[in-house]
């Protein structure tokens, strides 16, 4: 079947599968814990009688009795009905850089060495990971031309949230704080921009983009004043396009006292090519689990790791891996610190992947990331940009770096068919439903697409390949297009019960219970 | 200018020379490097990245990191009795396949339709953590239990509109640094003191510090000093008596033995899930979690990701999705008040698996066989000379171990331990001054009487 | 079993059809003939049709639609795949606006959960002067002149937002603007702008096009948080010259005062100096403190000052100082315009070019965004 002209046949698996919580039988179990030595019972008694009587639960939880390989299959099931990124050319999640996790440094990852440490223990005993840990620091150093790194924060909205901290932090020990009350950002920074510093107490004014799609430098001018502390962006933004200004953004907050934190969310099609320090930027961080190859985890197990100059360095949260001779240790000793974003030391696990990931590309390799992550969505932006329906809005600065945010307005003005028909339709050919835009949605009809370096060009011709037949598709049937998907797990579902606090359900109890009250009105 | 001939890179595809020329010419452009013309010359860094050489070989990459890692002595190489927010516990062999399937391992944020299994073991998750914590409603997982702890303070503070928390002194260090870098514009936490002879929750200080501008009251059950706090219904009553919130915060696993939260009182859970099939990963294992009624002004504040299952179109299918996003700054953007992110959705399918295969007999036999063994080993290290067991409540796997009567100090007795293949309990004396030379012991279901008799006896040795 | 949403429909068959032979709007008999000779066909209902096939996708026993007799409503509801309530009559002939007004009256008694009417400012005016408030409005947009801020983006979004109030548990609603636009000016080349009064539109947390702002919540918590902010900021001694609007009327609601929500009017803090000002008066009250003006854009083009304001006139804005204007708006209202920017209108060109460049706008509480001004 050649995919590169013809859709793919694909149809999903449907299992069907219940909720876990129906299936199994009363006295069936699929694990049974090592049992306590009778000495030991008999030294302390039953682990009940431990209980003071007031704390024993009385009632059973109400968890699925089923055996080992009952547990085992619906689980695997389940994983069948999830399309991850290494089961389909994933260029649908755009800002996502959903790059392939080479499967060695998963086989590292999943050594004891790695998955039994414990963060407590002593640093003698840890000396090889510190080391990664280090050396991930220096090589993350060389990226972006910052002094120091962090992996403390358990991912990008973390790491974002921890540079809005010691921007305050910055401020205050200059005695500063009562006046420094502004962070800027953008409309195409992904909201975290914003939202970290409101979360750290800041006030946030947010530049709108122009015709080219970004802030120009008369609405910077326009934000800053002397209670500026500083600037919090992306660059490209989510639209793919580099604000060319960057360098004037960076000097004028600088004039103005603020602080500059760069966020590199979107750094895959960059590295290598331009850096934080020579755009001016003060701070940055890194998605581990984008840029850096760490698998995305369905959401977690994910790494934000935190650069800053020198100057901000004793501002990070405590504690850092220093170096002293040989020896790698662990310093809390960190007066000036934030304090903690997230216990202990946030996730390793990630580190060592970046660490073996960078290790295996070398500086030649990185480029050729960089290069073929903005030659994929060019060459993909071009294929796309030939499908009528579809168009790329803002004139941008050149070409595209790594995504591009496309609209289907003009598809929906002709058919009626919207970028949520296609989201959903697309589900229908094996492609991962894609990524529309953040909020504030100001292209519309959006989709934003990353092809990143991992696809082929056979991938991306059926990427493209597909969303030209959708386009026809609308054309000629578009009810077909709006009632999909067809051949997923499952049809569409009712979703506004999803958002509707009298119908929605977290759990499987709370829904059982909202449905029985509905099944009483509806009979009485 | 053409492209220098280079050898492709297995994991780029296109860096075969010639797709890249022919993709080049599609484009319209001679050389990557005019695909940067977006790029001021001046920004551009125009060197080589100073990194070290590739690894391009497998073999080589494996000598390298795995010899790196090699250096490490892992808990399993050892007797480790560390715990105080992460623990050691027996990790099902099902639990790690699941993790590790691709599917799982690799999806992200795709939508409802190509992700339904992802979402629906999501969902498993969070219903079975209401089951575990007697409600409703329930987050998708979230960094660790220190940032679920913090967040439900800062709902807390948003739904009463009251900025004072009470939380416990005996909490541990990692969540108090948190708690005040990252709630610090929202909430003003004042410490409630704990009984020096228990370890339970000081209630005269509870007292006395409770007042109609307290928002919220945080206990945590077991407690950082591992106490089976036995006053929950009265410290609920207090809390509620001046219109406060309870917050109870639960170390997962103990939920097979002990009783649920809103059973006693509580208006918010803030949990960790780590001992829930997961390895530590030196910290990475951890998932938390919230949980509360089902309410809409509870819903509307919390800050995180969550799940709703809903019908299908078509009769008998159901489906989920992510709900209510405008409570989260992905929609609030700067008027956020928390903020959401990627969290630890691995784990939290993870603990799925795990609750699933456990069973309530299950969580039930492991709880009581962790208090077994946690209360023999706290019996017989009781009999040790200069050994004492500090604080009467009854604990759940950590206890309280001090050492001043040995005169020894609790890292000089580490040290010793670590040469005779032990990991001693986690050091309070900094953390804890009050406590003196004290160190919280961690005792699971990995622990065999052996292990215990050989931690005593080398204690015995060692303080001798 | 749960009641049925009541929808009501008003469609004005004319309105559009003169855009697309280049006249501007139909509420003159003249033009309207003028548009029929030079080829134009009505609009209007074929937009109506698409919004309504939405509702009815996505509701459809669930709702029952009422509408006006014929060209009114029911010939588009029948097309659309409804079984509509017919109620009220309609004059012979042509549609004028006295038929929309009876219509408006029908729908108001009959007490419809929401009204979707097609056509333009004139009919929003028309129905707006009915309803006074009483009923929940969304205009599909499908006139030429679209000044009012109470339509939908398009059709479509229409459609979507329409069903998706209907089905919410708790709907919310918001006021937006309704202009009045002097017709015999504006085919002379002039536009003139009144802010004619507000209705109450739709206000949905996700609501589809011109409303995903990535606004937090409800409206009405918006408006209180730039109000609290404005009020946090304000001096003491200053003047406040505050414009037409329902953002600018909280900040006085706030402090406790009453401000008229069409006028401009002069505040010293909570102290109501002078309601609903003239420019005269505006400029007597300048003389020796400072002050400050705070407008919020008025109707759906996004003009800060020269469209329902004209009392701040460019002599007002020379003596007060650029410096010293604040704007606010909520995010809504900023996505509304789709990255077109602010439009200035004094009437005096140098004022107009003096404001042109970039303006921080006050969206929520410690919240600001920079936009353009033309």
């Amino acid at each position: 079947m050649n995919s590169i002209h013809t859709p793919r046949a694909y149809h999903g698996a449907k299992w069907d599968e219940p909720i876990v919580l129906d299936m199994g039988a009363p006295g069936e179990r699929g694990y049974i814990p090592p049992a306590v030595e009778p000495e030991i019972a008999a030294s302390v008694g039953d682990g009940a009688s431990l209980i003071p009587a007031g704390m024993r639960r009385s009632t059973p939880p109400r968890l699925p009795e089923m055996a080992q390989p009952s547990v085992l299959r619906h689980y695997l099931r389940l994983s069948q009905m999830t399309m991850g990124a290494h089961i389909t050319p994933d260029a649908s999640l755009g800002t996502c850089t959903m790059k392939y996790s080479p499967l060695v440094n998963e086989e590292m990852a999943r050594t004891p060495q790695m998955g039994e440490m414990h963060p407590y223990q002593d640093d003698d005993t840890a000396q090889g990971i510190l080391e990664i840990i280090y050396g991930l620091e220096r090589m993350l150093c060389e990226i972006s031309g910052m002094d120091a790194f962090t992996f403390q924060p358990a991912g990008g909205s973390q790491a974002i949230f921890a540079n809005a901290c010691i921007i305050r932090a910055y401020h205050a020990s200059r005695g500063e704080a009562e006046q420094r009350t502004d962070i800027i950002s953008t409309s195409f920074s992904h909201p975290i921009d914003c939202a970290a510093p409101a979360v750290a107490g800041f006030r946030v004014i947010t530049l709108t983009p122009g015709p080219n799609g970004y802030p120009d430098l008369g609405a910077l001018k326009a934000a800053v004043s002397n209670r500026t502390a500083g600037l919090m962006m992306t660059n490209p933004e989510d639209t793919g396009i580099f604000n060319p200004y960057v360098e004037e953004f960076t000097r004028i907050v600088h004039e103005a006292g603020g602080l500059c934190a760069y966020d590199q969310a979107n750094a895959n099609g960059i590295l290598g090519i331009t850096r934080a320090r020579e755009n001016g930027f003060d701070m940055c961080q890194f998605n581990l689990h984008k840029t850096f190859s760490v698998p995305h985890g369905s959401a977690g197990g994910s790494c934000g790791a935190g650069g800053v100059t020198a100057e901000l360095a004793k501002f990070l949260p405590a504690p850092m891996v220093v170096k002293e001779g040989d020896r790698f240790r662990w310093d809390y000793d960190r007066p000036d610190s934030i304090g903690k974003v997230r216990s202990f030391h946030g996730n390793v696990q990630a580190v060592l992947r970046s660490y073996a990931w960078i290790m295996a590309h070398g500086a030649e390799g990185i480029q050729t990331v960089a290069e073929t992550a903005v030659l994929n969505n060019n060459y993909l932006a071009t294929k796309l940009g030939a499908i009528p329906g579809v168009s790329i809005p803002y004139g941008g600065n050149g070409h595209r770096l790594q995504e591009v945010r496309y609209s289907w307005q003009d598809l929906l003005d002709e058919t009626g068919v919207s970028t949520e028909d296609v989201r959903r339709r697309i589900v229908d050919f094996g492609l991962q439903g894609y990524f529309t835009s953040h909020h504030p949605v100001l292209v519309p009809e959006p989709f934003t697409l990353e092809p990143c370096e991992s696809y082929s060009r056979a991938d991306l011709d059926e990427y493209a390949t597909v969303l030209g037949h959708i386009a026809d598709e609308a054309r000629t049937n578009p009810e077909h297009v709006r009632a999909a998907p067809h051949s997923a797990a499952i049809h569409r579902i009712q979703e506004d019960v999803i958002n509707d606090p009298a119908r929605l359900a977290m759990t499987w109890r709370g829904y059982q219970k909202k449905q029985g009250a509905a099944r009483e009105v509806a009979t009485s | 200018m053409p492209e220098p001939v280079t050898k492709a890179h297995p994991y780029i595809p296109n860096s075969s020379p010639i797709t890249r020329a022919e993709m080049l010419a599609t484009v319209g452009v001679e050389s990557a490097a005019d695909l940067y013309d977006g790029i001021p010359k001046r920004l551009k860094l125009g060197r080589p990245l100073n990194l070290p050489p590739a690894l391009t070989s497998e073999r080589d990459l494996r000598r390298h990191v795995q010899g790196l890692l090699n250096k490490n002595i892992p808990v399993t190489n050892v007797i480790s009795f560390l715990g105080g927010g992460c623990w050691q516990h027996d990790i099902p062999a099902v639990c790690d396949e699941i993790n590790s399937r691709m599917e799982f391992l690799t999806a992200y944020g795709g939508d409802t339709y190509a992700d339904l299994g992802k979402y629906q073991a999501i969902f498993e998750f969070q219903s079975m953590i209401g089951e575990l914590t007697g409600f409703d409603m329930v987050s998708a997982p979230v960094y660790d239990w220190a940032g679920a702890t913090t967040s439900a303070l800062m709902m807390a503070a948003r739904i009463t509109g009251r900025r004072k928390a009470l939380i416990p002194r005996a909490i541990s260090a990692e969540k108090r640094s948190h708690i005040a870098n990252v709630a610090q514009s929202q909430v003003d936490v004042v410490e409630i003191g704990y009984d020096p002879g228990t370890g339970l929750l000081d209630m005269n200080d509870l007292q006395a510090k409770i007042g109609s501008d307290v928002g919220a009251v945080y206990i945590e059950n077991p407690n950082y000093l591992g106490i089976i706090e036995t006053q929950g219904p009265e410290i609920a009553e207090i809390a509620h008596n001046h219109g406060a919130l309870f917050i109870v915060g639960v170390d997962g696993i103990s939920l097979g033995v002990l009783a649920p939260p809103a059973d006693y009182g509580a208006d918010l859970v803030a949990g960790e899930a780590q001992g829930f099939g997961v390895h530590m990963q030196y910290s990475g294992g951890l998932c938390g979690f919230i949980a509360s009624r089902d309410e809409p002004q509870i819903l509307a504040e919390y800050p995180y990701l969550m799940v709703s299952i809903a019908p299908g179109t078509v009769e008998g299918e159901i489906g989920f999705g992510w709900s209510t996003m405008e409570r989260t700054s992905y929609d609030k953007r700067e008027h956020a008040r928390d903020y959401a992110g990627t969290t630890q959705w691995l784990w939290g399918i993870t603990t799925a698996v795990y609750l699933s295969l456990l069973g309530p007999e299950g969580l039930r036999e492991v709880g009581e066989g962790i208090l077994q063994r946690s209360h023999y080993a706290a019996k017989q290290l009781a009999t040790v000379p200069g050994v004492q067991v500090p604080l009467a409540g009854s604990h759940f796997k950590e206890f309280v171990v001090n050492f001043d009567d040995s005169g020894t100090s609790v890292r000089d007795i580490n040290v010793a331990l670590r040469e005779r293949g032990i990991y001693g309990g986690h050091d309070l004396s900094q953390e804890r001054p009050e406590l003196g030379q004290s160190a919280l012991y961690c005792v699971t279901e990995v622990h065999t009487k052996a292990n215990i008799d050989t931690l005593v006896s080398a204690l015995k040795e060692v303080l001798a | 079993m749960t009641a049925r949403k009541r929808l009501g429909l008003i469609v004005n068959p004319i309105a559009g059809m003169g855009g697309g032979v280049g006249l501007k709007g139909t509420d003159s008999a003249t033009t309207l003939q003028r548009a029929r000779e030079l080829g134009a066909t009505p609009r209007s209902g074929i937009r109506a049709n698409v919004a309504l096939s939405i509702v009815l996708e996505r509701l459809g026993d669930e709702v029952e639609l009422i509408t006006a007799p014929g060209a009114m409503g029911e010939e588009i509801a029948l097309s659309a795949g409804f079984t509509p309530i017919v109620i009220g009559s309609v004059t012979g002939g042509e549609t004028s606006p006295d038929d929309t007004r009876h219509a408006a009256k029908v729908m108001l008694d009959a007490g419809v959960d929401l009204l979707l009417f097609a056509g333009g400012d004139g009919t929003a005016r028309d129905i707006c002067g009915v309803i006074d408030g009483h009923l929940i409005s969304l205009g599909i947009p499908t006139g030429v002149k679209m000044h009012s801020a109470v339509y939908a983006t398009n059709p479509r979004s229409a459609g979507e937002a329409a069903a998706r109030f209907l089905i919410a548990a708790t709907p919310r609603s918001r006021e937006a603007e309704v202009m009045d636009i002097d017709e015999e000016l504006f085919r002379g080349g002039r536009v003139s702008a009144r802010l004619y009064g507000m209705m109450r539109v739709p206000d949905l947390p996700r609501l589809v096009q011109n409303l995903k702002s990535g606004s937090s919540g409800s409206d009405q918590a918006v408006l209180t948080g730039i109000a609290d902010d404005i009020i946090e900021r304000m001096q003491d001694g200053a003047l406040y010259i505050i414009g037409p609007g329902t953002t600018t009327r909280e900040i006085v609601t706030r402090m406790g005062g009453q401000k008229t929500l069409l006028g401009v009017d002069l505040f010293c803090r909570a102290e109501a100096i002078a309601l609903d000002a003239t420019e005269a008066q505006i400029l007597n009250h300048l003389d020796g403190i400072p002050a400050r003006i705070v407008v919020t854009p008025i109707g759906g083009q996004g003009f800060l000052f020269g469209r329902g304001n004209q009392q701040l006139s460019a002599e007002v804005i020379r003596r007060v100082g650029p410096e010293n204007i604040i704007v606010v708006a909520t995010m809504d209202k900023i996505a509304g315009l789709r990255g077109d920017p602010f439009l200035i209108d004094t009437g005096d060109p140098v004022t107009d070019e003096s404001l042109a460049g970039y303006i921080r706008v006050v969206t929520n509480y410690h919240t600001e965004t920079v936009y353009q001004i033309a």
